[in-house]
């Protein structure tokens, strides 16, 4: 090989750019192309719905507050990952999330499934002063979070923007999406039959402690209990035509 | 720095010797006390008992840590003190102090225009 006539490339800006994009091209393409002969690459479930409105109020204070960098929601299939947090995450778990949070590091413990494993009281008093509950946390406490009232007078705009990228809210949703924010607190509200047909599975009580008002902690304790707990594993089929 | 402000030397060799040291034992203890306890960390998840059950609770990795966070403190503060050391030497080299070792220093530190004429 004459290494000579490699100079040609090195020497010119626009030769060397050219040779760049061709050689990142093959490597977009390997990766890329494939997608477009599989099936689908998120699973067929049953019982994935868009996030209540409240409940994507939560997932909105759980990004601001950062909890994703100490925080994944990603089981994966491993058996002490599985037996630990349960049946490992699927691809359809996270089509509804923009963006979504898997999150890169557990400096916590995974919530991808934490919905139902521990009670609204204890999510109250973990998440005002986490060493309440569990004195080796090292988690700091979100006390401000009661004291916040939540402000959702733009939830169906934020309804709105989830549906500009993909997530399938209704005109209803949109339409209900404040009433039904207050709905999801209050078993005995008008209309909290349609906001269940609505959002099947979604649970509707007092979140946190304070009835008087709807706080931040609401919203973060609605969202953290509905974690996981949307997919009806038992018709998942992890064979059959899920099976990759 | 002494090209850039027209300087015959930095303000101090043993200044950099000091930031370079103290921040390389720093950036040690930073990323070998991550090394270990991200070891750590992996096995205590996947360990289990004889009788087939997890052996331990996730805060009980998160007391494993402990040592390890503090020796990347540190570490950390180590490397931080090396930068201020940069800082103060960057600081009296623009200033225009005179640099203390000038002569320790090699002949292409100095700003070409007043680099010294090798003796012939």
């Amino acid at each position: 090989m004459n290494w000579s006539s490699h100079q040609v490339l090195e020497k010119s800006s626009v030769l060397l750019l050219i040779g760049i994009l061709i050689t990142v091209a093959i490597g977009g393409i390997v990766e890329i192309a494939p997608l477009y002969w599989l099936s689908s690459t998120i699973e067929k479930v049953q019982g994935m719905r868009p996030y209540t409105p409240l409940e994507l109020a939560g997932r909105d204070i759980y990004i601001r507050e950062g909890c994703y960098v100490c925080h994944s929601q990603m089981i994966r299939s491993l058996r002490d990952e599985v037996e630990r947090y349960g049946h490992y995450s699927l691809a359809a778990e996270s089509m509804y999330d923009h963006p979504f949070q898997w999150g890169s590091k557990r400096t916590g413990p995974d919530l991808a499934r934490v919905g139902g494993k521990y009670s609204d009281e204890w999510h109250a008093v973990h998440l005002k002063n986490p060493r309440a509950i569990v004195p080796e946390s090292i988690m700091p406490g979100y006390p401000h979070l009661a004291r916040t009232l939540l402000d959702y007078r733009d939830i169906a705009d934020r309804l709105r923007t989830s549906r500009a990228v993909g997530v399938p809210y209704t005109d209803e949703m949109i339409e209900n999406a404040k009433a039904d924010l207050e709905r999801q607190l209050d078993p005995a509200a008008e209309g909290v039959k349609d906001f269940l047909a609505r959002y099947p599975k979604a649970q509707v009580r007092q979140f946190d402690d304070d009835p008087s008002t709807i706080s931040e902690l609401d919203a973060v304790i609605a969202y953290l209990q509905m974690l996981g707990t949307l997919v009806d594993f038992a018709k998942f089929d992890a064979a059959g035509p899920n099976l990759r | 720095m002494p090209w850039l402000w027209h300087r015959r030397a930095l303000y101090s060799q043993r200044l950099v010797e000091w930031h370079f040291w103290i921040s390389t034992l720093g950036i040690l203890l930073y990323i070998t006390s991550m090394w270990v306890s991200g070891i750590l960390q992996g096995l205590m998840w996947r360990a289990y008992n004889a009788q087939g059950f997890l052996e331990y609770s996730f805060v009980e990795t998160v007391e494993a840590m402990h040592p390890f966070y503090v020796i990347r403190a540190t570490g950390g503060l180590l490397f931080v003190l090396g930068a201020l050391i940069m800082v103060y030497n960057v600081w009296r080299t623009i200033r225009g102090d005179e640099p203390v070792d000038a002569a320790e220093q090699p002949r292409i530190a100095a700003a070409p225009e007043l680099r010294p004429v090798p003796a012939e």
